[in-house]
């Protein structure tokens, strides 16, 4: 599983003031944080609070580019932002996110090919949420349609089928797994999926036990990445886990402090 | 037809097998080992920068359980290591000495700690080509004259074997202290390469300075089992597994020449034809083999076969 770690976010009290303040100390400990616990790339994302999100966004990559060079998820609904970040990179990039609208599909798939980027497709539209699997994969065609007539390489984009809280959205999840597994055989090279996997238990309690759950089914209906708190141990430990049972890690006593150490 | 090529993530690491003397010992040259970008040969998926390489193993006492038709090829001089050591070098070329320390064991000679210490040196001295030492297998023998050996030989870079998962620890350390590298042995079990890899690492030892040994069977014994394993392990590493990603040390000679088919005469088994011929061509085919599986350091016993494995390597490294 390729985790994407989802700590620097300006949501976060820490992160906004540490933005805020400049303080580019609290952004590494966070990227180093993540990284220690597993994480293969980290998201990047002002948050709403931010004055300057374009000057923001590019503070925060040239600082967290100090301390590692782990893939960067470029994250803003902003098309300006997101290339403001891409410009400041020099690690390798996921765009996140565009959704199957043609307006921005115009303007982050170019941008995706011009700086090398991988990026992520959001199956929704301004029509709203998809309700289910086949809205979903009409959406998933339409992007990767747009992508390969682009010149990207469908292995270049992450699907994400949009996760629905599941104390909101019972009746979807099925769908919503199934999804996950459909989207592979929509093109030859398979595209690639992404969960942000916390929504699944917004708003619920036992938020762990659900967000665990839901990866490791996901794990098993081929999911490839998810954004996720990488400090969480029992659900790194579950995604761990996953890898194993699917055959993806050789199997040794110590395998979970094995993956850590990658 | 186009042909479908792979792109690794995953490197194996290079091991470095002796130091000259700018470097802090005395060898006369370096033997660099692994490496490798992609699969055993496959030039085209990724750089291969280094060849197999034969280590000739010579024991610290004469051994008393090989065939004529091997001991012939050495003749008086396996009763003197250096000698023996010295021909191997001169005469049959080995990139490098693998000297396996069977003198120690309490069923041998019980020899001391400082007498095999005194020998390596003699050793080292006598020869210029990287030398690797294995103890005689009995953990606590060689618990005791293993850091003795590594002490001695600080600086040379020697590559010193065997840890096993419940005894690694005194001869981790000791590599760790004098700067030199340590052959992890599993029992044709990858779970138990990688869990002994981890908890070597675990230790401060450095990824780099591992060699898996697999255990191997030879041809008829198993050899597919081990190849199979060796084969798994490289695509781990390959794909990305850091803690599989280490090179391979197969003691090829040791089980080839423990064959029925390589030892038997020709008056047991007529229609097998001359032992002589039988027994080099069972080493060099479990050797060939097992390069086939990512080898990146044979040890090997009869001059003949490592010299028609030598051939064989050159011929793929075109």
């Amino acid at each position: 599983m390729f985790i994407i770690g989802e700590l620097i976010n300006g949501m976060y009290k820490d992160i906004a003031k540490a933005i805020a303040s400049k303080d580019k100390n609290i952004i590494q400990q966070k990227a180093m944080a993540q990284i220690k616990a597993g994480a293969d790339a980290l998201d990047v994302n002002c948050g709403p609070a931010s004055s300057d999100p374009v000057h923001d966004i590019q503070w925060l990559v040239s600082s967290i580019q100090e301390v590692t060079d782990k893939t960067l998820c470029i994250d803003s609904s902003k098309p300006k932002v997101i290339e403001a970040g891409l410009k400041a990179a020099k690690n390798k990039t996921i765009i996140n996110s565009t959704t199957a609208d043609e307006d921005k599909l115009n303007i982050l798939i170019p941008l995706a090919k011009q700086y090398k980027a991988k990026i992520i497709g959001l199956t929704i539209s301004k029509k709203g949420i998809p309700q289910n699997k086949d809205q979903r994969l009409e959406l998933a065609a339409l992007i990767l349609g747009f992508a390969q007539e682009q010149g990207l390489s469908p292995d270049d984009i992450f699907l994400d089928p949009i996760v629905m809280p599941v104390n909101v959205a019972q009746a979807q999840m099925r769908d919503i797994l199934d999804s996950i597994k459909e989207f592979k055989i929509i093109s030859e090279p398979a595209p690639k999926t992404v969960v942000g996997l916390s929504n699944v238990s917004q708003g619920a309690s036992q938020r762990g036990l659900i967000n665990r759950t839901f990866l490791v089914m996901a794990a098993a209906n081929g999911l490839d990445a998810a954004i996720l708190d990488p400090l969480d141990n029992d659900l790194m430990d579950a995604a761990i886990t996953s890898d194993l049972v699917l055959n993806k890690q050789i199997y040794c006593d110590s395998y979970l402090n094995a993956y850590r150490k990658k | 037809m186009e042909l479908l090529k792979d792109k690794w993530p995953n490197v194996v690491n290079t091991l470095t097998i002796g130091a000259t003397k700018e470097e802090g010992g005395t060898r006369s040259a370096v033997v660099k080992c692994a490496g490798e970008e992609g699969l055993p040969f496959l030039f085209e998926e990724g750089k291969i920068p280094n060849k197999p390489v034969i280590a000739m193993e010579i024991f610290d006492i004469a051994p008393d359980d090989w065939p004529d038709t091997l001991a012939n090829a050495y003749g008086s001089i396996l009763n003197s290591p250096v000698d023996w050591a010295i021909k191997c070098e001169k005469e049959f070329k080995a990139d490098l000495l693998c000297l396996r320390l069977v003198g120690a064991h309490p069923d041998t000679k019980n020899k001391s700690a400082d007498e095999i210490a005194k020998l390596v040196k003699t050793i080292l001295q006598s020869v210029g080509i990287p030398l690797i030492i294995v103890g005689c297998g009995e953990a606590e023998t060689d618990n005791k004259i293993l850091p003795v050996c590594a002490q001695a030989a600080k600086g040379e870079r020697l590559l010193i074997g065997e840890a096993a998962q419940d005894n690694y620890k005194t001869i981790a350390a000791s590599c760790l202290a004098d700067g030199h590298s340590l052959i992890a042995q599993s029992p044709i079990d990858i779970n138990i390469a990688k869990q002994l890899n981890i908890l070597i690492t675990d230790m401060g030892l450095p990824p780099e300075r591992i060699a898996i040994n697999p255990t191997v069977g030879a041809l008829g014994y198993g050899l597919e089992y081990a190849y199979s394993i060796m084969e798994r392990a490289r695509l781990a590493a390959l794909s990305g597994d850091k803690m599989l990603a280490m090179p391979f040390i197969c003691f090829v000679g040791n089980e080839a020449w423990r064959a029925k088919e390589a030892k038997a005469t020709m008056g047991e088994f007529p229609a097998w034809g001359s032992q002589l011929e039988r027994g080099i061509l069972w080493e060099a085919l479990t050797a060939e083999a097992f390069i086939q599986a990512g080898a990146d350091i044979l040890v090997m016993r009869h001059p003949k076969a490592a010299q028609i494995i030598r051939k064989h390597i050159e011929e793929l490294m075109k």
